[in-house]
């Protein structure tokens, strides 16, 4: 298959990604691309309790993501690409904007600055900014933090 | 010990605040539990709440699931404390066995907590 999901999710490997999006779309490989998480086995051992057997999880430092996509795309596992942050998730698309088209707001939660757009998505004006500069330069850009649940244009949350 | 154990109960959505209330109703102690609950917080938002929960004192911290969210926020912050133990799999029966034995070492609690909690799973 391919990269079937692009998810942007502060709380990284949980029980949405897995139990939520991993079963609905039958996820069998979950990249997660996190410079941080990628340099700590113990952080890794911690995220992989939270995958079931059948999924693959792999750790991945932006710089790697960058050019395994395209493997990746090609190979025949139903992946999902995770990152915790937008700033990732962008410099993934720059990196390649076929296989990073559309982007999924899984969870971004509140900080200092940020104000609420929906439950599980706080953005500053510049985040917000930056997202819609994606979109207009060909990204599709949907807050969604389940399956089950309606998907929301990113113009609704300005 | 000199001081009593800090029981923390750390949970997805508002389960910690309806088992910390159950417990309280069960045992008729009141604020010797602490309820964190993940929603609505980033994965350092998470870790601050648990750090503050805890308070630097002596702890046995429960969880709900052993993967996921919670936990990496308790084990991230409070690994290296020895004077912390981290028990996953939270029920009713295991807080209120613990609020009943603060005055054991954290391991001795939360190898207690856990063996009220694993004994009261039964198919009847």
């Amino acid at each position: 298959m391919a990269i079937v999901l692009c998810r942007i999710d502060d709380r990284l490997v949980h029980g949405q990604v897995v139990i939520g999006w991993g079963r609905a779309m039958g996820i069998d490989l979950i990249i997660l691309v996190d410079d941080q998480v990628a340099a700590s086995d113990w952080e890794q051992e911690l995220y992989r309790m939270a995958v079931t057997p059948e999924i693959e999880v792999s750790f991945v430092t932006m710089a790697d993501a960058a050019r395994q996509l395209p493997e990746w795309q090609a190979n025949g596992k139903r992946g999902l690409v995770l990152t915790g942050d937008l700033e990732t998730m962008a410099a993934l698309r720059a990196s390649n904007p076929e296989v990073v088209q559309k982007i999924n707001l899984g969870g971004i939660h509140h900080r200092a600055g940020r104000r609420e757009r929906l439950p599980f998505i706080y953005l500053t004006d510049p985040e917000l900014g930056a997202l819609q500069a994606l979109e207009a330069g060909g990204a599709v850009i949907t807050a969604q933090d389940l399956p089950t649940t309606v998907p929301v244009a990113l113009k609704a949350l300005g | 010990m000199s001081e009593e154990l800090r029981g923390v109960v750390v949970c997805h959505g508002a389960l910690a605040g309806a088992l910390v209330e159950a417990a309280e109703q069960i045992s008729g102690l009141n604020g010797v539990l602490v309820p964190v609950s993940n929603t609505g917080c980033d994965r350092d938002t998470l870790e601050d709440r648990v750090r503050a929960a805890v308070n630097g004192q002596p702890a046995v911290v429960f969880v709900d699931l052993a993967s996921g969210s919670c936990l990496v926020a308790v084990l991230k912050r409070l690994r290296s404390e020895q004077l912390v133990k981290v028990v996953t799999g939270v029920n009713l029966a295991m807080l209120v066995d613990f609020v009943f034995h603060r005055s054991l070492s954290p391991d001795e609690a939360a190898t207690r907590a856990a063996a009220a909690g694993e004994k009261s799973i039964r198919i009847p």
